[in-house]
């Protein structure tokens, strides 16, 4: 590239972000004020912090789907990988190894700190599902922990229970009229089976999404 | 005051890290200067009043997505010295 073309394309983006930045400053004013929306129907929500209210209640379909889309993404890899075993192996370093057996048990333990938070204040499920993870790749990484092969039948259990267990309070609770509308008497302990089923799922499925592909050579 | 020199060397240190991220030709440097990137964007999400987004965008963000590229880069080399390795044989 010479440097007119080159020239030319900065010239080009620093006109594109200035019309968007524009575009962006003469937007109207949102016609909703959502934050009221959520403060006023918070109480009914089951849970006290805004943002897993949101998450979980009121736009739960939404929530529903992005698990869904985790899955689908988990699946697509599993039949792209090529099947043979995984080659490579770790080797073992004592100081790593040491760390990652004291550290295990407090990334179990902020796991479940963040998925019970996660009612009145910040956390939740995909953070908690995420520090799972995170210990299972410094478990891999430690040597600890194997590379996975084909799932097994508890696995691929784990892997879809949380999208099930989503999937089946939104099919029990049809019957309200509209979709994932929870009774606000029982919404807080929905919330709380459907997080739990989605931390270990979703736990599982990020630390898939690396130990499904690493060590091997495609 | 404090505050806003804080925030003003996370902006610099956040545009910073995004272009030694893109500009640079090491592949091993760009993966850990797209860590520090997401470090940075963790705080930034923390200092907007986001604690949620940070602690999803350290975990996932910074600390999965790296491991993955890290991985990557390893697969790629050892891959490179696997196919070098027979072209020096015969």
């Amino acid at each position: 590239m010479n440097r007119f073309t080159r020239g030319l394309a900065v010239a080009v983006g620093v006109a594109l972000a200035a019309t968007l930045v524009a575009a962006l400053l003469e937007l109207p004013a949102a016609a909703v004020y959502l934050p009221g929306a959520v403060a006023q129907h918070l109480a009914q929500s089951g849970v006290e912090h805004p943002v897993t209210a949101v998450l979980l209640n009121f736009r739960g379909w939404d929530t529903l789907l992005e698990v869904a889309v985790l899955l689908l993404a988990l699946l697509t890899l599993l039949t792209l990988r090529g099947s043979e075993a995984p080659v490579a192996e770790v080797e073992a370093e004592p100081l790593l190894q040491g760390l990652a057996r004291k550290a295990l048990p407090l990334i179990i333990l902020m796991a479940g700190y963040l998925f019970w938070a996660g009612a009145y204040r910040p956390g939740g499920a995909f953070q908690a599902g995420a520090v799972l993870a995170a210990g299972a790749v410094l478990l891999h990484l430690a040597g600890l922990l194997p590379a996975w092969a084909v799932p097994g039948r508890l696995l691929r259990l784990g892997l879809i229970l949380g999208f099930l267990v989503f999937l089946a309070v939104a099919a029990g609770l049809l019957g309200q009229g509209a979709l994932l509308q929870y009774p606000p008497a029982l919404a807080g302990n929905l919330i709380l089976l459907i997080e739990a089923g989605l931390t270990l799922s979703l736990g599982l499925v990020l630390a898939g999404l690396f130990l499904f592909v690493t060590g091997r050579q495609a | 005051m404090l505050m806003l020199a804080f925030d003003g060397l996370l902006v610099l240190a956040l545009l910073w890290s995004a272009w030694r991220c893109l500009a640079s030709t090491d592949l091993s440097r760009a993966v850990v200067m797209f860590i520090v990137f997401g470090l940075l964007m963790a705080l930034a999400w923390a200092r907007l009043d986001a604690p949620d987004i940070a602690l999803a965008e350290a975990a996932i963000g910074a600390g999965l997505t790296g491991a993955l590229l890290l991985d990557a880069l390893g697969a790629l080399r050892s891959r490179r010295e696997g196919r070098d390795a027979p072209r020096e044989t015969p």
